[in-house]
């Protein structure tokens, strides 16, 4: 049953992914973070037990809030026709990304298709933000989805308590850190 | 009482109350005497034996702590390490409180130990890859640098993290020998990537003299002091843990040289700067080179005994140096070569531990690089004279920017008169700090008898 969850869940994960590639709107950015760390749940939740998935989807959610608090004043990034070429890279990485999760497959055969095809769309999503720009936002907005899916993979891998608590911390951990280098951005003159 | 509890927790907690401090003296001497009191404790206290304190009460400290159905564990073995952290900063601490950046230094600075001291303890070993982020994450308030260096250490240090992780899980079981040779080679690769950013070698290194560039000195020294050296240590455990690893030629090989070019690439580099800051940005990506070069000697204890050997002499240049840098600061704009000019006629001790520091890093003879860089370079010529001359072409670069550091420094008009703007406590402090570079430099067996046990921590490799 899950598993077909997790076969859903990949749609909204690539909305969200590209919605956080493409919009300058914090809001979008925000919610679409959010959605990313909802799918993450689901793909976790396979390998995980139900609290200490909860536990990663609060604290991904609570990591959304504070990088969604910070970017409202700090946003300043130019409205132009870039999109398009980042939908292009956009389309490059997921085609990559999925003959990659087929190889995966062999190695990592208890993790399945969906979780592996997920995660390895969220961290080249991630790389790609990383790459296209050098704004400290979109950076560690990147970065955050690197490591999403990053802990997405790592699940089946491992279960230990204090490996997700350690996670979780890391998370919460770059999503301050994006706000305080937002933060002393905008007090730089 | 538990060594995790004493030397992990109390120090966090410590830190935590410390940041609510307010004012910069209290704050940078109560840092400091609590450092020295953790480092003395690790001296006279090891771990899982019982001792009498003044004859009446028997304390005894036990190694393990379980947390979260893991194993946190400071054996004897690492008891050197842990004097050697918390020594090196109480020493940076109380400097810290000599330049008035006592607050920003101490708390961020006391929780990072901890969490370093903390990624050598936790078993399995291969979860230091994440204290070592959270601590990465910790200097970011430290640092309070808006620019792009900053941004930059941030990513290429996350980045570190998943590829060790998974390279860790995927070796998982083969510790003794490689029987699939595809997988190896695989985790081999993601392993050497997780390395490269963790360590910062070229070509992952740019992020070293832009932060130094852009970030207050002081603390960026600090950290680039204390990451390298448990970055190492962190490797060195993947090395000792898996045979493969330790008993290929290809990795040595390897070693020596990413070492080499990082070496050399910090060397070349160092001598065209114009700023300080990068210049010591260089200089800690030739200690890098340099502690990768010892790694790939082929008498692996000699190896390590360099390894450990170079901490003390390189912890106190950087020390002096950024200490200097941060007494001159008030008075330039910048630490631009421009605005240092003549900045001796003032800070004279400054300029002189500017000076000093650098001419160590760079191994100049009776200072305290010299005699363990001499003894590198020997031992490496008698492999490979070409690797020798690459270390040699490095210590030349360096040196050239230490005597272009020493000429804008004195480069003043005559009719400005010699003068000491250093006040009577950063005078103290950076005249012990030259006396200790000369004494190390000239009795290096002193600082022996501290880092001979500390291979022990290698069983493996240190055979």
């Amino acid at each position: 049953m899950l598993e077909i969850f997790s076969w859903l869940m990949l749609f909204p994960l690539l909305a969200a992914s590209l919605t956080l590639l493409l919009t300058r709107d914090w809001r979008w950015q925000a919610g679409g973070l959010a959605a990313q760390y909802l799918a993450v749940f689901v793909f976790t939740l396979n390998h995980w037990p139900l609290g200490m998935a909860a536990a990663q989807l609060v604290t991904g959610w609570m990591a959304a809030a504070i990088f969604g608090m910070t970017r409202a004043p700090a946003e300043a990034e130019r409205a132009d026709f870039r999109w398009i070429f980042h939908l292009f890279l956009a389309a490059l990485i997921l085609l990559m990304m999925f003959s990659a999760a087929i190889a995966l497959n062999d190695w990592l055969a208890e993790a399945g298709l969906p979780l592996l095809l997920g995660a390895l769309l969220l961290i080249g999503m991630g790389m790609l933000q990383m790459g296209i720009s050098s704004h400290p936002g979109r950076t560690m907005l990147g970065l955050l989805t690197l490591l999403s899916g990053f802990e997405t993979l790592f699940a089946p891998l491992e279960n230990s308590i204090l490996v997700a608590a350690l996670l979780a911390v890391i998370t919460l951990g770059l999503a301050l850190a994006a706000a305080y280098l937002l933060q002393l951005q905008t007090e730089t003159p | 009482m538990s060594a995790p509890i004493l030397w992990i927790a109390v120090p966090l907690a410590l830190a935590a109350l410390l940041f609510f401090v307010s004012d910069e003296r209290w704050c940078g001497g109560l840092g400091g005497l609590f450092s020295l009191i953790l480092a003395a404790l690790a001296l006279f206290f090891p771990t899982d034996s019982a001792h009498l304190v003044f004859g009446l009460l028997s304390v005894r400290i036990d190694s393990t702590l379980t947390l979260l159905g893991r194993q946190i564990q400071l054996t004897p073995a690492d008891q050197l390490i842990l004097v050697l952290a918390y020594g090196i900063g109480a020493f940076w601490f109380f400097g810290a409180l000599a330049v008035g950046a006592a607050r920003k230094v101490v708390p961020f600075g006391l929780a990072i130990l901890a969490l370093l001291v903390a990624s050598l303890a936790v078993t399995p070993f291969l979860y230091a890859a994440l204290l070592i982020e959270i601590a990465v994450l910790l200097a970011v308030p430290m640092l309070e640098s808006p620019g792009r260096g900053l941004l930059r250490f941030v990513v290429y240090q996350t980045l570190a993290m998943p590829f060790i992780l998974l390279a860790g899980f995927l070796l998982t079981g083969i510790e003794a020998g490689p029987r699939d040779f595809a997988l190896v080679a695989q985790a081999a690769v993601i392993l050497g990537l997780g390395f490269a950013f963790l360590l910062s070698v070229f070509p992952l290194h740019s992020w070293i003299p832009m932060l130094a560039q852009e970030a207050p000195l002081y603390r960026v020294a600090f950290l680039f002091m204390v990451f390298p050296t448990f970055h190492l240590l962190f490797a060195l455990n993947f090395v000792d843990r898996y045979a493969w690893m330790r008993e290929s030629p290809t990795f040595y090989l390897a070693m020596r040289l990413v070492g080499l070019i990082s070496l050399a690439y910090a060397g070349v580099f160092a001598m065209l700067q114009r700023h300080q800051g990068r210049m010591l940005g260089y200089f800690v990506l030739a200690e890098s080179g340099l502690s990768l070069v010892a790694l790939s000697l082929s008498n692996h204890l000699t190896g390590l005994q360099l390894i450990f050997g170079l901490i003390v002499p390189r912890s106190l240049a950087l020390a002096l140096w950024a200490l200097s840098l941060a007494v001159i600061r008030p008075a330039v704009n910048s630490f631009s070569l421009t605005d240092l000019q003549g900045a001796a006629r003032r800070f004279p001790l400054a300029a002189a531990g500017i000076v000093l520091a650098m001419l160590s890093l760079s191994g100049v003879p009776l200072l305290a690089g010299f005699p363990l860089r001499q003894s590198l370079w020997e031992t490496l010529a008698a492999e490979s004279p070409l690797a020798a001359f690459w270390l040699g072409l490095s210590a030349l670069g360096l040196w050239i920017a230490s005597l272009r550091a020493l000429a804008v420094l004195l480069m003043a008009p005559a009719d400005i008169p010699w003068q000491m703007d250093e006040s009577p406590f950063q005078r103290v402090l950076l005249a012990l700090g030259a006396l200790a570079l000369f004494v190390i430099g000239i009795f290096p067996q002193w600082v022996n008898p501290l880092l001979v046990n500390l291979p022990g921590m290698f069983e493996r490799f240190g055979k």
